[in-house]
C-alpha cells in the first residue's frame, strides 16, 4: 500500500509539469504579460518597456523562460503582485485558510447529507421520501449557483426569518457578506457567516451526490452478500452501513473525485456574491485588473489542490475495495 | 371465423420485416413510446419547446425595443404590468419581457453551436482513439485527463479574460464565446465515445464488415458511429444544459456576453444592485435559467431511459 501511494504521487508530477506547461502557456497570450500595469502609464516610455522586458527576460525564447519559471516556482519565488503590492506566495497563503475552510466544510456538507438522501432513498424506493430525494437532485442540479445565492440572501439576510409566537419573538437573519463582523468574531460568528456560502457551493455536490449513492446503493441492496449478512441475523443499521454503504461507495468516490474542478469553480462565484474573502474573490480581482503573476499563482495553487485531491481519491479505493491489488 | 385467429396472431407476433430498414423504424418507435410514458421528460420537451418558439418569435411577440432605453423610468424600475410591461422594466427603463425573449435567443443558440462544436471535436478524437487503440489511444487519453483535471470554470474565465483584455471587452462576442466553450469541453464526449468504440469494434458485426473489405471510415461511419448515437445524444441534451448554466455564470461574472446584449446570466449580474426594492428583475432571469436547465435535465433523463435498450 505504502509503495503503491508513494509511486502514484509520482505519477502525479509529470501531470504536474504538463498542466503547468499549459497555465505558462496561456498565461503567455495575456497581453502586455507581467508588464500590463506598466503599459498603461504614460511616463514609461517604449524603450523602457524594452529595457524591462529585457531585465527580466521576457525577451528570451519561451522554453528559457518556461524552466526559469518553473525554477523559480519550485524554489518558492512566485512573483510580485501588482494589485496587492506584496509577494504572490503572500496573497495566497493569506487567501489559502478562508478558501479552505469554505470548499472543506461544503464536501464535507455534501457527503453528510447527500449521502444519507441517497441511502434513504435506496432503503425506501417509490415512497415519498425517495421522490422528493430525486426531486431535489434534479433541482439541485438544475439551479445555477449564483441565482440559488441571491434568492437566499434575499430571504434570509434582506429579509430575515421573524416569527412571533406564544409571546416568544423569534428574528432570525444571517449575515450576507465577508468572513468575519467587523467587530472581529469567535467561532459562532464565524459559523454564522459561513451558513449561507456552503449551503450554496454544496447543493449542486448534494444533488449529484444522493443521485449517484441511491443508483450505487439500490443496485448493492439486491446482491447476495446482503441477504446473507440479513440471513446471519445481523442488524438492519450494520447490514445497511457496514455491508451496504461502503460497497456501494465505490463509484461515489469517483463522483466526489470528479465533482472537485466544479468545487473549485462554485467556489469563485460563492465567494463573490458572498463578498468572503478567499482565493476565489482574488481570483476575480487579479483577472479584472490583469494582475499577471496572482493569476499564475491561483492556478498554481488549484492545479495542485485537484490533482492532489484526485491522488486522494484512488488511494481511498484501497481502503473501500481490497480486491484491489497494488503490485 | 376464420379471421379471428389471425388477427390474435397478430397481435402477437410482430409482422415480417420487408425492407432491411424496417426494423430501426420499430426501434424508434419503441423508443418515442417510452420517452412519451416518461411524463416529466414530455412536459421537459414541450417547456423547452416553448422556450425555443419565444426566442425564435421574439420580434415578432414583443412590441418593446430590448435595448430601448425609457429615460423616463433610469433608476426606477417599474414594476410588474405597469405602463404596458408585462413583467415590468430594468433599471434603465428597459423591458423585461422582451430582454428574456431576445436573451433566449442568445442563451439557446449558443448553447447548442457549443454542443455541436464539443459533439464534433470529442466524436472525432474518441473515435480515432477507440478505434486504432494502441499508442495513439493512450496518448489522446492522456491529452483528455489533463484536460479533465483542469477546473473548467477558472480556464474559462482566464481565456474569456485575455480575449477581453486584447482589445476591448466588446472583442467577448458570441463567437468568441462559443469557441473558448466549444474547444475545451469535448473531453467528456471524447471518454464516452472511445468507451462505445472499444467495445463495439470487437463486435461480429465490425468484424464481417471488415472482412468484406470494407475501409476503416467507412466501417466507422457507417457501422461503429450510428450504434454509438444514443449515448452521443443523451450527452448532447444534457450538455446543453450545463452550457446554459456555464454561459450564465460567465456572464454574471462580466466575462460572458457584453451589455448592452441581454444574455440571462448578465441581466441577473445587472439586477443585483437592485434587488432590495425590484426583485423582478433578478427572479425572472434566473427562473428562465432554472426552467430550461430543469426542462433539458428531465428531457434528457427520459432520452437516456428511452434509447438505453435495457431498460423495459
Amino acid at each position: 500500500m505504502l509503495t503503491y501511494a508513494i509511486r502514484r504521487t509520482l505519477q502525479a508530477i509529470p501531470l504536474m509539469i504538463i498542466i503547468s506547461l499549459i497555465i505558462f502557456a496561456i498565461l503567455d497570450k495575456m497581453p502586455g504579460g507581467p508588464l500590463a500595469p506598466y503599459l498603461q502609464n504614460p511616463h514609461i516610455t517604449a524603450a523602457d518597456i524594452k529595457r524591462l522586458e529585457h531585465n527580466f527576460g521576457l525577451d528570451r525564447p519561451f522554453p528559457i523562460r518556461y524552466a526559469a519559471w518553473i525554477g523559480h516556482y519550485v524554489t518558492g519565488d512566485w512573483g510580485w503582485s501588482q494589485t496587492q503590492s506584496e509577494p504572490v506566495t503572500q496573497s495566497m497563503l493569506e487567501r489559502l485558510p478562508a478558501t479552505l475552510k469554505l470548499t472543506v466544510s461544503s464536501l464535507i456538507f455534501a457527503l453528510i447529507v447527500g449521502l444519507s438522501f441517497g441511502i434513504i432513498a435506496a432503503v425506501k424506493p417509490y415512497s415519498p421520501i425517495d421522490y422528493f430525494v430525486t426531486t431535489f437532485a434534479f433541482f439541485g442540479q438544475s439551479m445555477p449557483v449564483f441565482f440559488f445565492a441571491i434568492l437566499l440572501q434575499y430571504a434570509l439576510a434582506v429579509h430575515g426569518i421573524h416569527a412571533q409566537a406564544f409571546g416568544y419573538a423569534l428574528n432570525f437573519t444571517l449575515p450576507s457578506a465577508g468572513l468575519t463582523s467587523t467587530e472581529g468574531g469567535g467561532f459562532f460568528d464565524q459559523v454564522r457567516h459561513l451558513v449561507m456560502p456552503v449551503i450554496v457551493l454544496s447543493l449542486l455536490q448534494v444533488a449529484t451526490f444522493s443521485r449517484f449513492t441511491r443508483a450505487s446503493m439500490q443496485e448493492v441492496l439486491h446482491t447476495d452478500y446482503m441477504r446473507t449478512a440479513a440471513a446471519k441475523g445481523l442488524s438492519f443499521g450494520r447490514i445497511i452501513l457496514k455491508h451496504g454503504l461502503k460497497n456501494a461507495l465505490m463509484p461515489v468516490v469517483t463522483i466526489v473525485a470528479l465533482t472537485m474542478p466544479g468545487l473549485v469553480g462554485g467556489a469563485i462565484v460563492t465567494e463573490t456574491i458572498f463578498a468572503y474573502p478567499g482565493m476565489g474573490r482574488l481570483f476575480i480581482t487579479a483577472l479584472n485588473q490583469q494582475d499577471f503573476s496572482l493569476l499564475q499563482g491561483y492556478l498554481v495553487v488549484l492545479a495542485v489542490l485537484v490533482v492532489a485531491f484526485n491522488l486522494a481519491a484512488d488511494l481511498t479505493y484501497g481502503w473501500l475495495d481490497p480486491r484491489i491489488r497494488y503490485d | 371465423m376464420a379471421i379471428a385467429p389471425r388477427v390474435a396472431v397478430q397481435a402477437e407476433f410482430p409482422p415480417p420485416l420487408d425492407q432491411p430498414g424496417e426494423e430501426y423504424a420499430r426501434e424508434r418507435h419503441l423508443a418515442w413510446k417510452k420517452f412519451t410514458r416518461h411524463r416529466l421528460a414530455l412536459t421537459g420537451a414541450v417547456v423547452l419547446l416553448l422556450m425555443v418558439l419565444a426566442a425564435v418569435f421574439a420580434p415578432l411577440l414583443s412590441h418593446w425595443d430590448p435595448n430601448a432605453i425609457d429615460s423616463n423610468w433610469v433608476g426606477t424600475p417599474l414594476a410588474p404590468g405597469t405602463y404596458g410591461h408585462a413583467l415590468g422594466t430594468d433599471d434603465v427603463g428597459r423591458d423585461l419581457l422582451a430582454r428574456l425573449m431576445f436573451g433566449a435567443r442568445i442563451s439557446l443558440s449558443l448553447a447548442v453551436t457549443v454542443v455541436v462544436i464539443e459533439i464534433l471535436i470529442g466524436t472525432v478524437v474518441g473515435a480515432i482513439a477507440g478505434y486504432y487503440g494502441g499508442r495513439l489511444d493512450y496518448l489522446l487519453m492522456r491529452a483528455t485527463d489533463v484536460f479533465l483535471s483542469i477546473p473548467l470554470l477558472p480556464l474559462l474565465l482566464v481565456l474569456t479574460g485575455i480575449v477581453a483584455a486584447s482589445s476591448t471587452k466588446a472583442a467577448l462576442n458570441f463567437d468568441s464565446i462559443v469557441i473558448i466553450i466549444g474547444v475545451l469541453s469535448w473531453p467528456p464526449v471524447a471518454r464516452l465515445v472511445r468507451g462505445a468504440f472499444l467495445s463495439l469494434r470487437e463486435k461480429e458485426f465490425c468484424e464481417a464488415a471488415r472482412a468484406i473489405g470494407g475501409s476503416d471510415p467507412r466501417i466507422v461511419i457507417r457501422h461503429l458511429l450510428p450504434n454509438s448515437i444514443a449515448p452521443i445524444i443523451v450527452q448532447a441534451t444534457l450538455d446543453v444544459a450545463n452550457v446554459i448554466i456555464l454561459e450564465s455564470v460567465l456572464s454574471f461574472l462580466g466575462f460572458g456576453i457584453q451589455p448592452p446584449m441581454a444574455s440571462w446570466g448578465s441581466m441577473l449580474a445587472n439586477a443585483q444592485d437592485t434587488i432590495t426594492y425590484a426583485w423582478w428583475d433578478a427572479i425572472f432571469p434566473g427562473l428562465c435559467i432554472f426552467v430550461t436547465v430543469l426542462a433539458i435535465n428531465y428531457m434528457g433523463d427520459g432520452l437516456r431511459d428511452a434509447l438505453d435498450p435495457n431498460v423495459k
